[in-house]
């Protein structure tokens, strides 16, 4: 209850100081209009941010220890988070300079309009590009390769209960997590790609079609849809993957062939949906028309002349269905019918470790075991959505 | 008395591509109580923005850089936003270009014309609505107790536009500012309004600035016009000196638009087979028809003008003789062949003789494609040219339509002028290598100058390759110019047709006369004359539904 009392308090300084602010600014500028017509909700909110700034500031120079030496995971976690903040956009920022001076003429003059939020999404998906290829040749140890050592912390400090031949520790049955990681990168976004270009092929194609012809083809497949969407996704996938892991009897890679394609048709209904909604509205245009009296075919009204206008929209889905179908994979894995066990993967990871969470008021370090893989993935998650705004942003805002 | 409105020096800038640049500069502009100042210019003249700066605002992107606007009194410059906010729409109110899409379809208009009023305190709820439907009998709106009632979809867009001049009416501004209120709208349509909207202006001697790019239109409505170009003031003059005498190169060549004239072509032999030939066709959409017995012919290097209202059934006629509407009754003919109803049945060949301009170049090229391509495809398609043989065809066509070809090749539709997509257009048809083209409201969506650049590449297009031409439009101005024949329809129905010289010459079928006499010309009393000898009831609409 004081709580929440002081938080009202708080809340009414906040809005007397922004009027106070507002009233200084009105008189010691003379009545500048930055001043003048700020509504009072925007000075409440100048305030607000200030205060929000300054609150985390003490926060992060908070000792990470309290007085009886337990650490304070909140204090640690957030300082990380800060650093890790920093350094991403330095190292994003880095990025952008070298692809301003380094490159062709193009490559330079796309790297000068780019913002910071894109140059750091680049690199993010350049560095899980390049992790995942070579995954066994950067790896330290295999991703099945069992060792003495369990629960090794991660910061490789022997006093803590760290080995330093493990830089990120241990999982709960021996296994390097650095190494599982690496290969997890591998596993998880190659086959989560691979899945949305699937859906995106069967989704997209059906879905132009439906527009271009409309009539008994387009109801069909949009009422086969509905049936489809109406259905849970999740509990669907796990009916389905039940079924298949029946037919793949023992072959583990061909669970994983399954969960693919069913991911796939899942998830292809919802680009169906809206690859015929934008195809729906490009259809009508008077281009199309002309296309039409012209003699075109089917292909090349749907590659060539709705295709190229349809790339923002989709462009947008992919980034987010990517995002999504990685989620349901590591779903999927974290109930036990995804990526199957000894093959690394972020969401078994997490699953695995998920218990060290209770841990964080005692040791830190330990509670950041399952949030290495979480944020393995989460990471990528922001990064390929960065890159897809800033190719909407482009695509939409330059030339209209 | 010192002036209503002053603009001194006013220098305005626009934000594209992270620079501002400067897009009107140093307009000055007095407009006294009462007085009607019109504002005419081509697109990017910077009128509008003239007008909305007016009224101390600009829109995104748009700022006021230096230069002073004065408002009886008051600096709207330098006003806070709660001194303009009790200006705006009590003292100063605006008319936008389309009313269809200024009103809120969620709302009735009665609820959005009392909205003003009530909120600046000068009416109640009920006194508001009593003074609304005052106004809407004032305005002549059919219904004036009921209309109000309507939600905007269920009214016409000329009696929106009316409903729109009731709601700045409503706080009984001292200033008005129209936006192209008429643009949008059939001439039978556009006189009510005029009427409409000069009367009340007169009857509450509210001053309005009124921008058009219509010389005609301003001729009717203005006491002063003041010509603007690129952003610069060409000159200002009260209208009857600026009709008779305009002093400056440019105001001249604007007024002369309207002289472009293509002599009659000499009939054909009654035995020549046309090129193509609408018979007996009666379409419908669904179970309604919206043709009814359409039969005219178009002979080779002949203009035939299909005229009338919109929902008159022109762009119904181009849908069937191209097949996408194949026809319930009737046949199309090309040089004497029947053709397939339907285009999907046509041949290549069938369907290049063909060939379509569409009214928005806009929507029309794909904007995903440079010019090349979009020129480049049909010859590729229909002549079977590849690489540097479809290259040198389309630098051909390019110079034909007076583009210069390594300038335009490879740009995007969206680097073009509005003229220029329109030329791209033609190009596209010319690729096809057509007898026949349609023209469907090519010129409507285009600047007057512009417009009359199309009509003469047109023109000599024609002369060159003898093509045959259907110029759907309902701008008789372009009819006088360029065709030979016309077709006059009115729900869907041809109710005359003939040479042109007989067309324009009395006696006419009563729906060609109300067409014609619904033309504004640029005498300043042609509406004055007009309403006397017809009587307020008789034009527009209201006529229309009598016949």
């Amino acid at each position: 209850m004081t709580t929440l009392l002081y938080l009202a308090a708080a809340l009414v300084a906040c809005f007397l100081l922004g009027w106070v602010m507002r009233f200084a600014g009105q008189s010691l500028t003379g009545n500048k209009p930055f001043f003048r017509d700020m509504p009072m909700a925007v000075a409440f909110g100048y305030v607000l941010g200030a205060a929000v700034l300054l609150f985390t500031l003490w926060y992060y120079f908070q000792p990470t220890v309290d007085e009886n030496g337990v650490p304070v995971a909140g204090v640690m976690f957030f300082r990380w988070a800060v650093q890790f903040f920093v350094i991403s956009a330095l190292a994003a920022w880095l990025f952008r300079l070298l692809g301003r001076s380094v490159g062709t003429d193009g490559s330079r003059k796309l790297f000068r309009s780019m913002p910071l939020t894109a140059s750091f999404g680049i690199l993010i998906i350049l560095i899980y590009a390049f992790v995942a290829i070579f995954a066994g040749a950067i790896a330290p140890y295999g991703q099945a390769e069992v060792f003495q050592q369990v629960n090794a912390l991660p910061g490789g400090d022997a006093a803590t209960g760290g080995n330093p031949d493990h830089l990120l520790g241990t999982d709960q049955i021996g296994r390097d997590l650095l190494s599982r990681l690496i290969y997890g990168a591998q596993n998880t976004v190659g086959i989560a790609f691979a899945t949305t270009l699937i859906a995106f092929l069967l989704g997209g194609s059906l879905g132009f079609l439906a527009a271009t012809l409309q009539g008994w083809l387009d109801q069909v497949l949009s009422r086969g849809v509905d049936v489809l969407m109406a259905i849970p996704s999740l509990i669907f996938a796990l009916l389905l993957m039940t079924i298949a892991s029946a037919w793949a009897g023992s072959e583990k890679w061909l669970l994983t062939v399954y969960m693919v394609l069913i991911i796939a048709l899942i998830d292809s209904t919802r680009v169906y949906r809206l690859a015929r909604a934008v195809g729906l509205n490009i259809v009508v245009m008077d281009y199309i028309e002309a296309a039409k009296l012209r003699g075109e075919g089917l292909p090349y009204l749907i590659f060539k002349e709705i295709l190229p206008n349809a790339y923002a929209p989709l462009l947008a889905e992919f980034g987010l269905r990517f995002c999504f179908v990685f989620l349901t994979i590591a779903s999927l894995s974290f109930l036990g019918v995804g990526i199957q066990p000894p093959l690394a993967d972020w969401g078994t990871m997490v699953r695995d470790l998920a218990q060290f969470i209770n841990f964080a008021a005692f040791s830190p370090l330990t509670a950041a075991l399952p949030l290495l893989a979480a944020g393995a993935i989460a990471l990528l998650t922001v990064a390929v959505n960065f890159v897809v705004d800033w190719m909407l942003h482009k695509s939409s805002g330059l030339k209209e | 008395m010192s002036p209503l409105l002053t603009i001194k020096n006013l220098v305005l800038e626009g934000r594209s591509d992270e620079t501002w640049t400067q897009i009107v500069n140093g307009v000055d502009l007095t407009l006294n109580k009462g007085e009607v100042l019109g504002l005419i210019g081509e697109s990017g003249a910077g009128k509008s923005t003239v007008g909305l700066a007016a009224m101390g605002f600009t829109r995104d992107g748009v700022r006021i850089k230096e230069g002073e606007v004065e408002f009886d009194g008051i600096d709207l410059v330098n006003a806070s936003a709660s001194v303009k906010r009790n200006l705006l729409g009590k003292r100063i109110a605006y008319v936008a270009q389309s009313a269809a899409a200024s009103f809120n379809p969620a709302h009735k208009l009665i609820d959005q014309h009392t909205e003003a009023p009530v909120q600046h305190g000068v009416m109640s709820r009920h006194e508001s609505e009593k003074d609304g439907i005052e106004l809407y009998r004032k305005l002549r709106l059919p219904n004036p107790d009921e209309i109000g009632f309507r939600y905007p979809h269920q009214v016409s867009g000329g009696q929106l536009q009316r409903a729109m001049t009731a709601m700045a009416m409503s706080c009984r501004p001292d200033l008005i500012i129209f936006d192209e209120p008429t643009t949008a709208l059939d001439v039978t349509t556009q006189i009510e309004v005029l009427a409409s909207i000069r009367e009340i202006v007169e009857e509450f001697d509210t001053a309005a600035i009124y921008i058009t790019h219509d010389l005609a239109v301003v001729a009717q409505m203005a006491d002063r016009i003041k010509v603007l170009l690129k952003g610069d003031e060409v000159e200002e003059a009260d209208t009857r000196t600026m009709l008779s005498n305009p002093q400056e190169e440019y105001t001249k060549s604007l007024w002369a638009v309207r002289e472009f004239k293509r002599p009659q072509k000499p009939a054909v032999a009654s035995t020549a087979t046309p090129v193509i030939s609408v018979q007996n066709v009666t379409a419908a959409y669904g179970k309604v028809d919206v043709l009814n017995d359409v039969s005219f012919d178009i002979h080779e290097g002949r203009t035939v003008a299909v005229v009338g209202e919109s929902g008159s059934g022109k762009s119904t006629t181009a849908r069937c003789i191209t097949g996408l509407l194949p026809p319930r009754i009737g046949q199309i003919e090309l040089d004497g062949e029947p053709l397939p109803l339907d285009y999907r049945k046509r041949n290549k060949h069938q369907l290049r003789q063909v060939q379509m301009i569409y009214q928005m170049a806009d929507t029309a090229l794909n904007p995903r494609k440079t010019i090349g391509e979009i020129i480049g495809r049909p010859v590729q398609f229909y002549m079977g040219l590849r690489g540097s043989d479809r290259r040198r065809r389309v630098d051909q066509l390019l110079e034909q339509i007076e583009l210069e070809p390594d300038q335009y090749r490879n740009r995007l539709p969206s680097e073009l002028s509005g003229g220029q997509k329109q030329r791209i257009g033609i190009a596209r048809a010319l690729a096809a290598e057509p007898k026949f083209i349609i023209c469907d409201e090519v010129t409507s969506a285009l600047d007057q100058l512009v417009a009359e650049g199309i009509l003469r590449l047109l023109a000599k297009l024609q002369d060159d390759l003898q093509l045959s031409y259907m110029f759907i439009t309902h701008d008789l101005a372009t009819v006088r110019s360029i065709a030979d024949e016309v077709v006059v329809m009115k729900d869907g129905v041809v109710v005359e047709q003939g040479p042109k010289t007989e067309m324009f010459k009395p006696p006419h079928h009563a729906y060609t006369d109300l067409l014609l006499s619904s033309v504004p010309e640029m005498d300043p009393d042609w509406l004055t004359n007009l309403l006397a000898e017809r009587g307020v009831d008789n034009i527009g609409a209201a006529a229309v539904d009598k016949m």
